[in-house]
C-alpha cells in the first residue's frame, strides 16, 4: 500500500529539503510505523518528531486524512493505503 | 595576540563574538535561530577547538551538535549524541551543561541534562553514556524541580576520580570513583524552603565552581546563601558576609588564581533583579572572606537577572569575565572584571555564554 506524507518545512534540513513524500508499506500500516518508515531514510527527522522512549513529542502533531491522531488511537492508529499523513507542528513557542 | 571566543546562548539562537583584544569584538549571525540554546562547551584541548552546544526546539526538541570550524559548519550525529537507554523509560527535556574535562584527559565531556541526569562522553562529544550510579541513585524519586526544570545543571569535575554535581533540587553530590557511586555533600548549605534542619539533600544549590589552587576547596551560590568547603564539599560555610545579598545564580572561580571567585548577586527569591537596579559583579581575590563590588562599564540601570549559565571566565591572562542578561545585553571583561565593555545588546535572554582563547 502506499501512503502520502506531508512534512514541516521547518525540518526540510532534515528530510533532504523535501515536504511531502509518498511511502510503500506492508498492509495494516499503523501512523507508527509510517514514521518508522520515515526514521529508516531520516533518521534526524524521526529525533525531531518522537523522543527516545518513541513518544510523539508534545508539540508535534500528526493528522491521517485530517483526523489527530491523537483524538484517535495514537501513535497505533490505522493508516489506510492511499491516505494522507500530515506531521506539523502545532501552535507553541514565545 | 590570540583571538578569544565568545558563545553567546540565548532563547531563540546562538551568537559567536570574537576579538583580538576581548574589548571591541565582532558579533557574528544568529546560528539555530528560534531555538534555545541552554548549554555550551568549548573544547581547546589538543590544540584544536571544538565548539559544542546543546541546542532544544520547542516543537522538535533537543539535541547536540558541534562545530570543528568556529560555526562554519555543524555536525550533528544521525542517532543523537545523548539518549537515554531504552530501560530507563526517560527522554532528554533538556541539555543543561557541556564540560570538557580536564588536559590530561582527553576526549572526555560531561553532560548535565534535565530530567536529573548525568553524561560521560570518551569521544570528544560525538555520544554520551548515561552514568548509571547516579541516574539509579535511590535519593532520585525525592529529587524535585526548581523553577526551570529538575536538572544536573552543574558538573565539576575533579582530580582522579571526583567529580561534583549541583542539580536543582537535590543539591550537591560528588563521587570519587569516575561516576559509579554518588554522595550526596550538603552539610552548612541551607534550604528555608523546606521545613525543620537542613536535610542531607534536598537543597536548591544553583551554581558550583572548583578553585584553581586547591582542588579540595569549592564555591557554591545556593538559592540564599553563598557557601566555600575546603574539604571537598564534606561541608560548607557561609561566605556571603561583605555581599549586598546571598541570592543569585552565578559562582565562578579564575582558572588560574586560587581564591578568586566571582558572583553576581540578585536580591531576593523573591526579587530576581540587581540589588537597586544597578548590576554589578563582585569579586573575592580571598576565598570568599572579602569582597569588591565591580560595576565600571556595567549598565546604570539594569531590572534583568543573570542566569545560572550566563556568565564565564576565560583561560585569559588576565582572565576574562563575560555576563550575559536576561536582557540580552552581553558584557566582557578582559581585566578580571575591573571594567567591561558591552559585547552585543537587545538579543533574546541570554541562557549561556562560554568564552576561549583560541590555539
Amino acid at each position: 500500500m502506499t501512503v502520502r506524507v506531508l512534512l514541516p518545512r521547518m525540518l526540510a534540513d532534515c528530510t533532504g529539503g523535501r515536504t511531502s513524500l509518498s511511502l510503500d508499506l506492508a498492509g495494516d500500516a499503523t501512523v507508527c510505523a509510517v514514521l518508522d518508515a520515515l526514521a529508516a531514510q531520516h533518521p534526524v527527522f524521526d529525533r525531531r518528531v518522537r523522543d527516545e522512549t518513541g513518544a510523539l513529542r508534545r508539540f508535534v502533531n500528526v493528522y491521517v486524512d485530517g483526523d489527530e491522531v491523537r483524538r484517535l488511537s495514537g501513535l497505533a492508529t490505522p493508516v489506510p493505503s492511499g491516505a494522507e499523513v500530515m506531521v506539523v507542528q502545532s501552535v507553541a513557542g514565545g | 595576540m590570540a583571538t578569544t571566543l565568545l558563545a553567546i546562548g540565548t532563547r531563540k539562537g546562538l551568537w559567536l563574538a570574537t576579538s583580538e583584544d576581548r574589548r571591541s569584538w565582532s558579533l557574528s549571525s544568529p546560528h539555530f535561530l528560534m531555538t534555545e540554546v541552554p548549554s555550551i562547551g568549548i573544547d581547546t584541548r589538543g590544540g584544536r577547538t571544538r565548539l559544542m552546544v546543546g541546542v532544544r526546539s520547542e516543537h522538535f526538541g533537543p539535541t547536540v551538535v558541534h562545530s570543528d570550524d568556529l560555526g562554519v559548519t555543524w555536525d550533528e550525529p544521525a542517532a543523537g549524541a545523548i539518549r537515554f537507554p531504552a530501560d530507563t523509560g526517560a527522554a532528554v527535556e533538556r541539555i543543561w551543561q557541556l564540560r570538557p574535562d580536564a588536559d590530561d584527559r582527553p576526549g572526555v565531556v560531561w553532560a548535565g541534562c534535565e530530567p536529573i541526569s548525568v553524561w560521560r562522553s570518551d569521544d570528544g562529544g560525538d555520544h554520551f553514556e548515561l552514568c548509571r550510579g547516579l541516574w539509579d541513585h535511590p535519593h532520585r524519586a525525592e529529587w524535585g524541580a526548581g523553577y526551570g526544570g529538575a536538572a544536573a545543571h552543574s558538573v565539576v569535575p575533579g582530580p582522579g576520580g571526583t567529580v561534583h554535581v549541583a542539580m536543582s533540587t537535590g543539591g550537591v553530590y560528588r563521587t570519587r570513583d569516575g561516576g559509579a557511586s554518588w554522595q550526596p555533600r550538603n552539610a552548612g548549605i541551607s534550604a528555608y524552603f523546606l521545613p525543620g534542619p537542613a536535610p542531607e539533600f534536598g537543597q536548591c544549590v544553583h551554581k558550583i565552581a572548583r578553585d584553581a589552587a586547591d582542588p579540595r576547596r569549592l564555591y557554591a551560590q545556593n538559592h540564599h546563601g553563598v557557601h566555600r568547603s575546603d574539604d571537598d564539599g564534606d561541608t560548607w560555610t557561609s561566605i556571603a558576609a561583605g555581599l549586598p545579598s546571598d541570592f543569585g545564580f552565578v559562582m565562578l572561580a579564575d582558572p588560574r588564581r586560587g581564591g578568586r571567585i566571582w558572583v553576581v548577586p540578585l536580591v531576593a527569591d523573591g526579587q530576581r533583579i540587581p540589588p537597586d537596579g544597578r548590576l554589578a559583579v563582585h569579586r573575592s581575590d580571598d576565598a570568599g572572606e572579602t569582597w569588591q563590588r565591580l560595576d565600571a562599564g556595567l549598565p546604570v540601570d539594569e531590572y534583568n537577572a543573570v542566569l545560572r549559565d550566563a556568565a564565564c571566565v576565560d583561560a585569559g591572562d588576565p582572565v576574562g569575565v563575560y555576563v550575559g542578561t536576561r536582557g540580552g545585553e552581553v558584557y566582557a571583561s578582559a581585566d578580571a572584571g575591573e571594567s567591561f565593555t558591552q559585547v552585543a545588546g537587545h538579543l533574546p535572554d541570554v541562557l549561556c555564554v562560554r568564552a576561549a582563547v583560541l590555539p
